[in-house]
């Protein structure tokens, strides 16, 4: 009672505001119409009459699908900072998680680049803008994860996920993508257990989202990692513990060798059984990464159906990055002429 | 729930001495020293009616307080992006405003009858305890009806402004919610009108 009580106290303009921003989302008629368009100029004018209004207004007239991204990428980052502005406690530590993962994102982009010898100029403005910190410029000058560590990160939020990955080993292609999987898998059940703590509404959707995704990874991680060099024990190590496979699906997910194995795993799971059911690897499938999309657009819709929660804030931002990635793929097939996959964007309302 | 080590601790430490208490008054043949009777004759009628009106106006305004602020901020983060919501959501909170009117009315009526006495006479200060009884009861009975029939339209309306900013059609429908919510405060203000009905406390 305490939840919807004295919610609207601190956060209802948050969510008032949210749910304003969530009603500007893409609908399948807006999308009927994109799909329909012959130039990317046909694309601007059909976007300037949803909520996206002028925002391609200033680009000049020969405009690339790298434009677009971009500035579909800046509406998005403004909306969630004016939400974090207005935010207070605990709202404001929820909506400052959710930018852990874009830090990692853009940690591990830094650290790859410098391996291929970019400039640091270059690489910067590759960085996602939610998850930019003071320090993220110094990440090149380290050349070993406890450098990495003792220069850069402790003064970060992302310390404390960081003790798993300290060693020695100097920074490699192959470790860098380890390190990138651990600083998730501690970031995620950092994330699980604080909207455990609290509780109520906020609890119960975070937390069966937040599954989806740990299961999501878990899978991921062991279909991609077939053919590479990483042995069952060091994948073992990179599964996150706060989903519904936990312990027994992530036991036999260690065990697994083949896509076969990994399907099997998940006839056990009721709701991931039907979602591997549906795909394939065949070309007129649906592969399982876009199940997998749809799955969690299915959760983050069903967030908006309560109310007093803090889960609208984490799927508003998913169902965003959605919708752009959905232009994007829409842009890509108007640009390079090749209109038989268009429809395969993931719907949203 | 989730209560700590600390206040299970006081809460367990008085409900012993309590215990305590009881049973050597009652084993040590003083029981009745405990007496009820005693206590609620010393207690004038005056206090009772005036504590009576105090709940009426504060639990009333309580109720009223919740549900605006509950309303209010959701019309104004709802109002943002669907601008047309601002006006037609004005009447949650007048519902809500109506709950804190029934509360003072009912205060003014208490103190209507509350007029000073001298009689000495055993049946007649029946009568006038009977009059201070009557008129806690009214006061009581109306702030807590107005109290969660207050948070109740706020928290619908909070809900209506955040429906109609996504769909209008919707908000004619919520608000017929909001006024079986209203309801309820009515009948409160009812009950306690029939119950200060006839305490006199005059000679």
């Amino acid at each position: 009672m305490k939840d919807d009580l004295f919610f609207n106290l601190d956060h209802g303009y948050a969510e008032g505001l949210c749910r304003g921003f969530k009603s500007g989302i893409l609908k399948a008629s807006d999308y009927h119409n994109l799909v329909q368009c012959e130039t990317l100029e046909d694309l601007r004018l059909h976007l300037q009459s949803t909520d996206y209004g002028n925002f391609l207004a200033n680009e000049a007239s020969p405009l690339t699908v790298n434009v677009i991204d971009d500035r579909l990428r800046e509406k998005l980052v403004q909306e969630f900072q004016h939400l974090r502005n207005v935010s207070y406690q605990p709202l404001s530590t929820f909506l400052d998680y959710i930018t852990y993962a874009y830090m990692i994102d853009n940690i591990v982009l830094l650290i790859t680049g410098t391996l291929h010898q970019r400039a640091i100029g270059d690489l910067l403005p590759r960085c996602h803008p939610l998850g930019s910190f003071e320090q993220l410029g110094a990440i090149t000058v380290a050349d070993t994860p406890a450098q990495l560590y003792t220069a850069v990160l402790v003064d970060t939020p992302l310390a404390p996920y960081f003790i798993d990955c300290i060693s020695e080993h100097d920074l490699d292609e192959l470790n860098v993508e380890i390190i990138r999987s651990t600083l998730y898998k501690a970031y995620l059940e950092d994330f699980y257990n604080f909207c455990k703590t609290l509780g109520g509404i906020t609890a119960e959707v975070m937390c069966e989202i937040l599954a989806f995704e740990a299961d999501r990874r878990a899978f991921m991680i062991t279909i991609n990692s077939f053919d590479t060099g990483l042995t069952q024990d060091e994948r073992a190590k990179l599964y996150p513990t706060c989903g519904h496979l936990n312990p027994d699906g992530l036991q036999e997910l260690r065990r697994t060798d083949s896509y076969d194995g990994v399907r099997d795993v998940a006839a056990r799971y009721p709701q991931y059984k039907v979602l591997f059911e549906g795909s394939g690897t065949n070309t007129g499938d649906k592969t399982i990464e876009d199940k997998f999309f749809e799955y969690e657009v299915k959760l983050n819709m069903n967030a908006f159906l309560r109310q007093f929660h803090f889960g609208i804030f984490y799927a508003y931002l998913k169902l965003k990055e959605q919708e752009n990635r959905n232009i994007i793929w829409i842009a890509e097939c108007i640009a390079q002429k090749h209109r038989t996959r268009i429809d395969n964007y993931i719907p949203i309302f | 729930m989730s209560t700590s080590y600390l206040s299970k601790g006081a809460v367990s430490a008085g409900v012993g001495l309590l215990l305590y208490v009881g049973l050597t008054y009652m084993l040590t043949n003083y029981g009745f020293r405990f007496d009820v009777g005693w206590f609620l004759l010393s207690i004038s009628p005056y206090q009772w009616a005036l504590i009576g009106i105090a709940l009426a106006v504060s639990l009333s305004v309580l109720g009223a307080a919740l549900g605006i602020f509950a309303t209010g901020v959701s019309i104004l983060g709802g109002g943002v992006k669907a601008p047309r919501i601002r006006t037609k959501n004005l009447i949650s909170i007048i519902m809500c405003e109506a709950v804190a009117i029934y509360g003072l009315i009912m205060g003014i009526v208490i103190s209507g009858s509350i007029s000073s006495y001298s009689t000495t006479k055993i049946e007649d200060l029946a009568l006038k305890y009977r009059a201070g009884y009557k008129l806690f009861g009214a006061g009581l009975s109306v702030g807590l009806c107005n109290l969660f029939c207050g948070i109740c339209v706020g928290l619908v309306g909070s809900g209506a402004a955040l429906a109609d900013a996504q769909n209008s059609s919707l908000f004619v429908r919520i608000l017929i919610i909001e006024i079986f919510a209203s309801a309820i405060g009515l009948f409160g203000l009812i009950v306690s009108i029939l119950q200060s009905n006839g305490s006199n406390m005059s000679d």
